[in-house]
């Protein structure tokens, strides 16, 4: 950079190195822990070596769950977390593109409000208002459902925000092109809004799977039955008592699956996952 | 900022508007206005009667020693993993924003942690730190360090500060790459030139400009310590031993699910809105100011 002084280069290279060491050491024992059988685990130290138990461990969570703890397979669990990310994501783009759209192309009365009314949601996490929020499932009726899990949650400050911030640097030739044309709004936003927004609805998109796919509190609360666990809440379950009677090895392999598919969406999308995290929060 | 060309209907902007305004009243303003309204009430154990009560709740919960209690362990905790926190990521930012090569392969293996369920981070290190097969704990006791954060307070406070700071330290880094990457390279080569070593140059011109993001992430780190945590804390110490680790919001769960007292985990769920609010505040002010700076 500025200098060129070699022993500081390696300086730099040993701490970022040790970083990632340290970073990457829980996940190390973690999948070495999947791979082994119950008792090597018990053991004293465990190897840090993965063993030969790999397919074993992966096929009994993956079809019949844990032996002690939630016997639910681990692949239902993960179906629901699946579509729970996947309705939060796209039910949030859905709905935060189209106030925003409201909001910025329309004057109408009452427009100020409805945007602070929006606005004022950043300040209301889940947690501090789970107990009269699940009174609300419970009175709607979607309790322990795919719906319940997902709809609460859906309604998104930021994405409106971000959007709306988007909006306002399209250029108003393209809207007055469009209206010249004869195009009416719905045919703009279909035909102009929507194309322009694609990257943004990407990057958006990466961070609120993450989000829907690592909900903790509001799971726990709503769902009841096992098929209706998320993968998140599955391993809680599994944790039963004390730490050499948990079956390690099967709550290991599950939260290597917990874990992989939001990582992998991290590292390969990592352009919009920056993009949509830089953004959203600024 | 105004758009100079709009359309005209008096419909569709309402038709637009009505999804996302239907899931914030049904899921935010009715349940915070419920909130507050138990807040001023009290239930008997069933549930089954309630009398309007004003302010009791609160002042109950202002001569709780519990909760007072809950107040400074949430403190602690919050600093801690902010302080860090931020002190980690802006080392490992400032070294890979230093090398030449390799700093994209660096990135990669550094942000993964951010996709890691609070929740999920709490169970990998919970079981890294188990107190009698943890490999952790092995290694700990040929040092001769007992641990067993089940029954230790100091250890269990540890293991949810480094759990919570472990998955915190990606966010940050990548906060704090974005924020060195954009400080002009000829400020530093001034300096250089006029003989100020990497430490001066780091105190004098890279810590001030960076200032923005670190106030910015200091603000975000303590609303994580104080909500997103709840997962790490329900997986591994569930607030104890004790009162040990028992955060302000896992205290609220607590009190409301598990002890079932509604009207006093209302008050506390009012409170934490204030303190919510009140973070938002002030990082909404601060970034005005940003701007004219």
């Amino acid at each position: 950079m500025v200098e060129n002084r070699p022993y500081r280069d390696f300086f730099a290279h040993a701490v970022l190195v040790t970083g990632v060491l340290l970073v990457a050491f829980p996940l190390w024992v973690t999948f070495v822990a999947s791979t082994l059988t119950f008792e090597q685990i018990v053991n004293v130290p465990m190897p840090l070596w993965p063993g030969d138990q790999f397919l074993h461990n992966y096929t009994q969570v993956l079809t019949s769950g844990s032996e002690k703890g939630s016997s639910a397979p681990v692949s239902t669990m993960l179906f629901n977390s699946l579509v729970m990310a996947l309705s939060i994501a796209i039910g949030k783009i859905v709905i935060s593109i189209l106030s925003a759209f409201a909001i910025v192309y329309f004057r109408f009365p009452g427009r100020q409000f409805f945007f602070w009314s929006v606005f004022v949601t950043l300040m209301l996490p889940v947690e501090v208002r789970i107990i009269p929020t699940f009174k609300v499932a419970a009175d709607l009726g979607i309790l322990d459902s795919h719906v319940g899990l997902a709809l609460p949650l859906i309604a998104s400050a930021t994405a409106t925000f971000l959007f709306r911030q988007f909006f306002m640097t399209i250029p108003d030739e393209l809207a007055e092109a469009a209206r010249i044309d004869g195009a009416g709004p719905i045919r703009f936003f279909i035909d102009v809004v929507l194309p322009l927004s694609k990257t943004h609805m990407a990057a958006l998109f990466v961070i609120l799977f993450i989000y829907g796919w690592n909900q903790y509190l509001w799971p726990l609360l709503i769902t009841a039955s096992e098929s209706m666990y998320t993968v998140v809440i599955g391993i809680k379950r599994m944790i039963a008592g004390g730490d050499a009677s948990n079956e390690w090895h099967l709550i290991m392999a599950t939260a290597m699956l917990a874990l992989m598919p939001p990582a992998l969406v991290v590292v390969l999308m990592q352009k919009w996952f920056v993009k949509g995290l830089v953004e959203t929060e600024k | 900022m105004e758009k100079r060309v709009v359309f005209k209907s008096a419909w569709l902007p309402y038709v637009l508007l009505l999804p996302q305004i239907t899931i914030t009243v049904l899921f935010f303003f009715w349940p915070a206005a419920q909130a507050v309204y138990f807040s001023f009430q009290l239930q008997d154990a069933f549930g089954m009667t309630s009398q309007f009560v004003w302010f009791d709740n609160y002042t109950y919960l202002f001569r709780d020693s519990h909760y007072l209690s809950s107040f400074k362990v949430t403190a602690f905790f919050s600093v801690m993993v902010a302080a860090c926190g931020i002190l980690i990521s802006l080392l490992l930012a400032t070294m890979a924003d230093s090398v030449v090569r390799g700093a994209l392969g660096y990135k990669t293996f550094l942000i993964w942690p951010y996709a890691v369920a609070p929740a999920i981070a709490g169970v990998l290190w919970a079981f890294i730190f188990a107190p009698s097969i943890g490999i952790v704990t092995y290694f700990l006791k040929k040092f001769g360090i007992d641990w067993n954060w089940i029954i230790n307070s100091e250890q269990a406070m540890l293991l949810v500060v480094i759990a919570s700071v472990w998955k915190q330290i990606s966010y940050n880094f990548l906060f704090f790459l974005a924020g060195l990457q954009s400080i002009p390279k000829s400020l530093i080569e001034a300096a250089a030139i006029d003989g100020a070593g990497p430490f001066r140059r780091f105190w004098t011109i890279v810590f001030p400009l960076l200032s923005p993001t670190t106030f910015f992430l200091l603000v975000m780190n303590i609303i994580y310590s104080f909500f997103d945590t709840f997962g790490v804390i329900d997986a591994t110490t569930q607030g104890g031993p004790g009162d040990a680790t028992k955060i302000l919001v896992y205290k609220v769960y607590y009190d409301g699910v598990k002890a079932a007292d509604l009207g006093g985990s209302s008050a506390q769920s009012v409170i934490l809105m204030a303190i919510v609010i009140s973070l938002t505040v002030i990082q909404f002010r601060y970034i005005e100011r940003r701007v004219q700076y």
